[in-house]
C-alpha cells in the first residue's frame, strides 16, 4: 500500500531511474571506446577481437537466461511438490 | 600455553554458553573468536606441533603451517562476524551449536592426522545440523535429516579411506594423499561430498535455505571451506579437480537464475564460488593454489555478508521469496547498501575482494593454457554477476514495490554487516596483506590495465544484458515454485519407487497365496462333506483355545522353574 506512505523515494521518480540508466549506458560506451585506445595484453587468440569481454559478457548472460528459461519447463514444479 | 589448540577455547566457550544467559553470554560469544584469533596470531608459530596419545596411538591435534594458519585466522574472523550477527538470539542451542561448529572447523584445519580430521569432520556435521533444526519447522527438521545423512556418509567414507590408507602405507599423516588406490578415492569422495561436488551437492542447496536467519551465516562459512582446505592439502594438482571445479562453477548459475528463494540462490552461488577454488586446487601451480586459498578467504566474508543481508530481510520482512519482495530499499536503506557491497565483491568488481582472488585462478588457467575451460569460467564469472550481483539486490530491494514497509535491520546485524563490508573493501584495495599470508611464494598483482578493463567490460555488459532482457520482458519472472535438482532422486524417486515396490510385492504375495490355497480349499471342501468330518480333531479350533493352552504350558514352566530353584 504505497498510498499510505506519502514519502516519495529515490526511484519512485521515473526521471531518477532514467538518469541512472543514462549514466550506465555512458559507462558502457566509454568501456568499449577504451578498448580501442588502451592496449590489452593478449593471452588467448580470441582476446584479440575488439571489445571481446563486452561481447562475451553480454552474450553469456543472454544465453544463460534463455537456457534457464527453457530449463524451467523441465524442472519447475509447484511450491508444495515435495509436501504432497 | 603456546601449544593450546584453538578449538579447545571454542569448546570451553560452548560449555559456558550453555549455562550462561544475557550479557555474560554475549560477552563469551564476542570474546572467544577474539581470544582465539589473537592466540593464533601471537602465540602460534609455523611448524609447531601438539600431540595427544589415545589408546597407544599418537594423534596430532595441532600441526601448523601457513596453509592451516590462514584458515585458522579466517575462521576466527568468520565466527566473530557471525557472533555479532546472532547476538540478539535468545535460543541457547543455536549459540552452543555455533561455537561447537566453529571450533570443529578450527580443529579440522589444524588436524595433523586422518583420525583427528575424522573426529572434527563428524563434529562439524553434528554441531551444524542444529542450526538447521533450530528453525523449528517440520520442513527444517526433514531437511536437517537429509543434510545429516550426507554429512555422516562423508565421515564414514573418510574413516574407511583413512583405515585403508593406514593399512597400505602404515601412516595416518594428513599430507598429500593423491588419487592412488581405494584409500585415495574414498577420501577424495569424502572431501567431495563436503565441498558439494556436482551430484553430491544437494545437501547444501536443500539444507542451507532451511536454517535459521543466523544459522545460515555460520553454515556458509565453515563446512565447504574446511573441505576446500582438505582438498588443497590432500589432492593439490589432481587434474580431475579442474573439470569438477569448472562444472561446479557453471551448472548452479542456471538454477540460481530461476530460483525464487533468495537464500537458495545464494546457496547455488556458493557452489559456483567453491567451483573456482576447486579448479585452482586442480591446476596445482603456486599461483592457482594461492588463488584458491585467497578466494576461500574472500568468499567466506562476502558470502557471509550476502547471507547476512538476506537474513536481515527474512528477519524483518518474514519472507525471502523474490516473488514477494521488492522495494525494500525504502525501509532498509543501510542493509541495501551493505548488500550491494557484498554483491560487488562476489562479482569480482575491481576494488572489491572477489576481484583480487578470483583473477589469480583465471590467470592460472590462462598460464596453463586451459583455453576452453577458461572460456567456461569467464561465462561463470559473468553468470555470478548476473544472479548474485544483480538478481539478489534487485529483487529484494528494488524491482516492483511489494508494499512491504518494515524497519532497518537490528543494530547488531548492521554492525556485523558493516565489518564484513569493510573487510571486502579492505581486501580489495589492499590485497598485499592477504597475499603476504598465502602459503606459496608468488609474485602477483591484480591491478593492471588489461585486467581492470577486461573485468569492467565483462561486468558492465552482463549488467547491460540484464537491463535489456528486463526491458524486453524476456527476463524470467520470479515464480513461487520448486526446481527439481539432485534431491529429486531421494526425495521423490526413491520413496515413490519403494512404495510402488512394496505394493507390487504385496500384490504378488496375495495372488500367490490365493493360487496356492485354492487346491487346499478344494481338499477341505471334499473332506467336510465326507463322513470323517464329524470327529472332534477335524474341526477348526478357535485361536483363543490355543492361547489358553499355551498360557497353561507357560505357567507350568514358570512353576517348575520356581520350585526347581528352591530345591
Amino acid at each position: 500500500m504505497p498510498d499510505k506512505n506519502q514519502k516519495t523515494y529515490l526511484f519512485d521518480k521515473p526521471e531518477n531511474v532514467k538518469r541512472l540508466l543514462t549514466g550506465f549506458y555512458a559507462i558502457c560506451t566509454i568501456l568499449v571506446i577504451a578498448d580501442f585506445v588502451v592496449h590489452r595484453h593478449i593471452g588467448f587468440s580470441w582476446e584479440e577481437l575488439p571489445a571481446f569481454y563486452a561481447i562475451y559478457g553480454f552474450a553469456a548472460c543472454v544465453v544463460l537466461v534463455v537456457i534457464a528459461k527453457k530449463m524451467r519447463k523441465l524442472v519447475m514444479r509447484k511450491e508444495d511438490y515435495y509436501d504432497e | 600455553m603456546s601449544e593450546l589448540a584453538p578449538f579447545v577455547l571454542y569448546f570451553i566457550a560452548a560449555l559456558l554458553a550453555a549455562v550462561t544467559r544475557g550479557a555474560l553470554r554475549q560477552l563469551i560469544l564476542l570474546a572467544t573468536p577474539v581470544v582465539a584469533g589473537l592466540h593464533l596470531w601471537l602465540n602460534i608459530d609455523i611448524g609447531s606441533l601438539a600431540t595427544h596419545s589415545i589408546m597407544s596411538h599418537e594423534l596430532i591435534v595441532m600441526r601448523t603451517d601457513k596453509l592451516s594458519l590462514l584458515f585458522g585466522y579466517l575462521f576466527c574472523i568468520a565466527s566473530f562476524i557471525a557472533g555479532i550477527f546472532s547476538l540478539h538470539v535468545k535460543d541457547t542451542k543455536q549459540h552452543v551449536a555455533g561455537l561447537m561448529y566453529a571450533g570443529s572447523a578450527l580443529g579440522a584445519v589444524f588436524a595433523g592426522d586422518l583420525i583427528t580430521l575424522f573426529i572434527f569432520w563428524e563434529l562439524l556435521a553434528i554441531s551444524s545440523v542444529f542450526l538447521i533444526w533450530a528453525r523449528g519447522t517440520e520442513r527444517a527438521f526433514k531437511a536437517g535429516m537429509r543434510y545429516l545423512v550426507f554429512q555422516v556418509m562423508s565421515g564414514v567414507l573418510l574413516l574407511a579411506g583413512a583405515l585403508i590408507y593406514f593399512h597400505d602405507t602404515g601412516s595416518l599423516a594428513f599430507d598429500h594423499i593423491g588419487l592412488e588406490g581405494t584409500a585415495g578415492w574414498l577420501i577424495f569422495l569424502a572431501f567431495g561430498i563436503k565441498s558439494a561436488f556436482p551430484f553430491l551437492h544437494s545437501w547444501l542447496t536443500d539444507g542451507y535455505p532451511e536454517a535459521t536467519v543466523t544459522g545460515t551465516v555460520f553454515l556458509s562459512a565453515f563446512t565447504t571451506k574446511v573441505a576446500v582446505y582438505a582438498l588443497a592439502r590432500g589432492f593439490a594438482g589432481e587434474e580431475i579437480l579442474v573439470y569438477i571445479g569448472v562444472t561446479m562453477a557453471c551448472f548452479p548459475i542456471f538454477y540460481a537464475v530461476i530460483e525464487n528463494d533468495l537464500r537458495k540462490v545464494l546457496a547455488y552461488s556458493l557452489i559456483n564460488q567453491v567451483g573456482f577454488m576447486v579448479t585452482g586446487i586442480g591446476i596445482g601451480t603456486a599461483l592457482a593454489l594461492n588463488g584458491a586459498i585467497a578466494h576461500a578467504f574472500s568468499d567466506v566474508i562476502f558470502k557471509g555478508l550476502l547471507f547476512m543481508s538476506m537474513g536481515a530481510v527474512l528477519y524483518r520482512a518474514g519472507n525471502i521469496n523474490g516473488s514477494d519482495l521488492g522495494g525494500l530499499y525504502k525501509s532498509m536503506p543501510k542493509t541495501t547498501v551493505l548488500c550491494i557491497i557484498g554483491a560487488l565483491s562476489i562479482s569480482a568488481f575491481p576494488l572489491f575482494s572477489g576481484f583480487i582472488s578470483k583473477s589469480m585462478v583465471m590467470s592460472a588457467l590462462m598460464h596453463e593454457d586451459y583455453g576452453y575451460l577458461w572460456l567456461f569460467m569467464l561465462f561463470a564469472s559473468a553468470g555470478v554477476f548476473h544472479h548474485a550481483g544483480i538478481k539478489i539486490p534487485y529483487f529484494a530491494f528494488f524491482a516492483h514495490d511489494s508494499g512491504i514497509r518494515t524497519q532497518e535491520a537490528p543494530l547488531n546485524m548492521l554492525i556485523a554487516m558493516t565489518i564484513a563490508a569493510a573487510l571486502c573493501i579492505f581486501i580489495g584495495t589492499q590485497p598485499q596483506f592477504l597475499y603476504s599470508l598465502l602459503p606459496w611464494e608468488v609474485d602477483y598483482w591484480p591491478y593492471d590495465t588489461t585486467h581492470v578493463l577486461a573485468q569492467l567490460q565483462l561486468l558492465f555488459f552482463s549488467a547491460l544484458a540484464f537491463v535489456w532482457l528486463n526491458k524486453k520482458g524476456l527476463y524470467p519472472p520470479e515464480l513461487r515454485s520448486v526446481n527439481l535438482d539432485m534431491e529429486w532422486f531421494y526425495r521423490r524417486l526413491l520413496p515413490v519407487g519403494v512404495q510402488r515396490g512394496v505394493s507390487f510385492l504385496s500384490n504378488a504375495k496375495e495372488s500367490a497365496v490365493t493360487t496356492l490355497m485354492a487346491p487346499m480349499q478344494g481338499i477341505r471342501d471334499v473332506f467336510s462333506q465326507s463322513s470323517y468330518a464329524k470327529y472332534h480333531l477335524s474341526e477348526s479350533w478357535p485361536t483363543g483355545s490355543m492361547v489358553f493352552w499355551i498360557s497353561i504350558i507357560l505357567a507350568a514352566y514358570l512353576l517348575l522353574d520356581i520350585f526347581g530353584q528352591s530345591l
